[in-house]
């Protein structure tokens, strides 16, 4: 087995956490100035030109790149022979605790907006800790632990949505309704998109592979032919939409559309769509 | 593209009958900031018959939560949230004298009547550019609903902030077609 010190996960979570809000990943930077150099809309293209200069005022004169800080999830992969050492004066210290404890110190010292209320319909009571993070573990072979941060604004989150399909319905109807679930999230959650689709699996795993699917580089598409061009005819009928980069028109309404999917029931065909907005936050750390 | 009309605030009925969806605009002077929970705490003022902790006549309300300020800096990251979240209180706060509103993204029709009934406009900033929009903010301090941290409403002192008219006083919308009571 492989000890991995308490400390390096709090370190490491909290590093990735701050400079998630102030480094827009370099895919992502890329892709809006790719479409801004290919966009035919003028103001569109003024729009994406703003976007890449927030992203350089950002990283340069230390401004959280979107006063959304964000949820913070983390994807969290653990090798089976690492375990990790908990802090002398707390033996019962989990990895859960580690992450959330980065998050606190991270929107502390990173002047961070804290987005997350204790407790959601009553009295909505701001927790001040930016926690609990919403943390995804998995137990994989090895013994190192791989973790992924992303900080999800509300606003795109907000325009997710989720469907159980009819296990026969054809793929052009699927297609239909996740280019209106984009229509939908229009220009209020911030286009040009990155669009997470989960196929597959069931009720909750289809919502969390459509958000893990996010964290693939832009510029990879799904390892399956048959998916691949799913997402390319999905990102060109999106493009059609003329919904544009906050939605005033342009060509440019998502970045890249990504698709993952899993096994599911014979009696099913569940599909979720998240939508990401263009301030893609999201980094991450092998220990 | 299209020159950019300068405006102070607060805004005149002059100055809001002379906007038309489409227009860029720089805004000079004061706004005040305002999210979801602040518009509910004026909206349920307004309902029982008392008195705002703010005078909202000719005054424009930004839908803003910043990150904290770091040191030197008026205000931290400071871009719009979503508008259509405010749909269910901005009629009550137009009828009481509110003259702008700037957000990002779509109003429902309800909203827009106002807009043409007591005379104001919405604007839209550039959602995600809050780094950039922080450094038209030169002065913030809070003013009201000190409790609700980032859902404060502040007063902010701006300069040359940019934004499109989305929505004029005379009907027209910068959204085109687009179906917005989602």
């Amino acid at each position: 087995m492989r000890q991995i010190e308490y400390q390096d996960i709090v370190t490491t979570v909290q590093q990735l956490c701050i400079e998630c809000c102030y480094e827009l990943p370099a895919d992502v930077f890329a892709a809006i100035e790719h479409a801004a150099a290919s966009e035919t809309n003028d103001r569109a293209a003024g729009i994406l030109q703003q976007l890449m200069e927030n992203a350089q005022t950002a990283k340069q004169d230390h401004i959280p790149l979107c006063q959304d800080t964000g949820l913070t999830v983390a994807f969290v992969e653990q090798g089976a022979r690492a375990t990790i050492t908990p802090p002398p004066e707390n033996p019962d210290a989990t990895i859960t605790d580690a992450i959330n404890k980065a998050v606190e110190q991270a929107y502390d010292i990173g002047k961070l907006r804290k987005s997350v209320v204790a407790e959601p319909l009553n009295e909505r009571k701001n927790t001040g800790t930016n926690t609990p993070a919403i943390i995804h573990h998995t137990i994989v072979p090895g013994e190192k632990i791989s973790i992924s941060i992303m900080t999800k604004g509300g606003g795109c989150e907000n325009k997710s949505q989720f469907k159980m399909f009819n296990p026969t319905e054809d793929k052009q109807t699927i297609m239909d309704w996740i280019v209106e679930v984009v229509k939908q999230a229009g220009a209020n959650a911030c286009p040009p998109f990155i669009v997470g689709v989960g196929i597959g699996g069931d009720f909750e795993q289809c919502c969390l592979i459509s958000k893990k699917a996010l964290l693939r580089n832009i510029d990879i598409p799904n390892n399956a032919p048959y998916y691949a061009q799913m997402e390319y005819d999905l990102l060109a009928a999106i493009n059609a939409l003329n919904i544009g980069p906050q939605g005033l028109g342009g060509d440019t309404t998502a970045l890249a559309v990504k698709v993952e999917t899993a096994p599911c029931h014979i009696a099913s065909l569940p599909v979720a769509v998240n939508i990401e907005c263009h301030s893609h936050r999201h980094k991450s750390a092998v220990i | 593209m299209a020159e950019i009309k300068k405006i102070t605030t607060p805004l005149s009925l002059s100055d809001v009958c002379s906007l038309r969806a489409g227009d860029e605009v720089a805004i000079s002077g004061v706004l005040l900031t305002g999210r979801d929970q602040a518009h509910k705490r004026l909206c349920d003022l307004i309902a029982a018959g008392e008195e705002l902790p703010v005078d909202l006549e000719g005054q424009v309300i930004y839908f803003v939560g910043p990150t904290p300020a770091s040191e030197g800096r008026a205000i931290g990251s400071a871009g719009p949230t979503t508008s259509s979240r405010m749909d269910a209180f901005s009629d009550a706060l137009v009828e009481r004298g509110l003259k702008g509103m700037i957000g990002k993204g779509y109003r429902c029709d309800n909203v827009r009547q106002s807009l043409v009934k007591f005379r104001a406009v919405h604007f839209a900033t550039i959602g995600g550019a809050g780094a950039l929009l922080s450094k038209h903010i030169v002065k913030s301090e809070i003013i009201a609903f000190a409790d609700l941290g980032t859902e404060a409403i502040r007063r902010l002192e701006v300069v040359d902030f940019p934004a499109i008219v989305a929505y004029d006083c005379h009907g027209g919308s910068v959204y085109g077609n687009a179906i917005t009571n989602y």
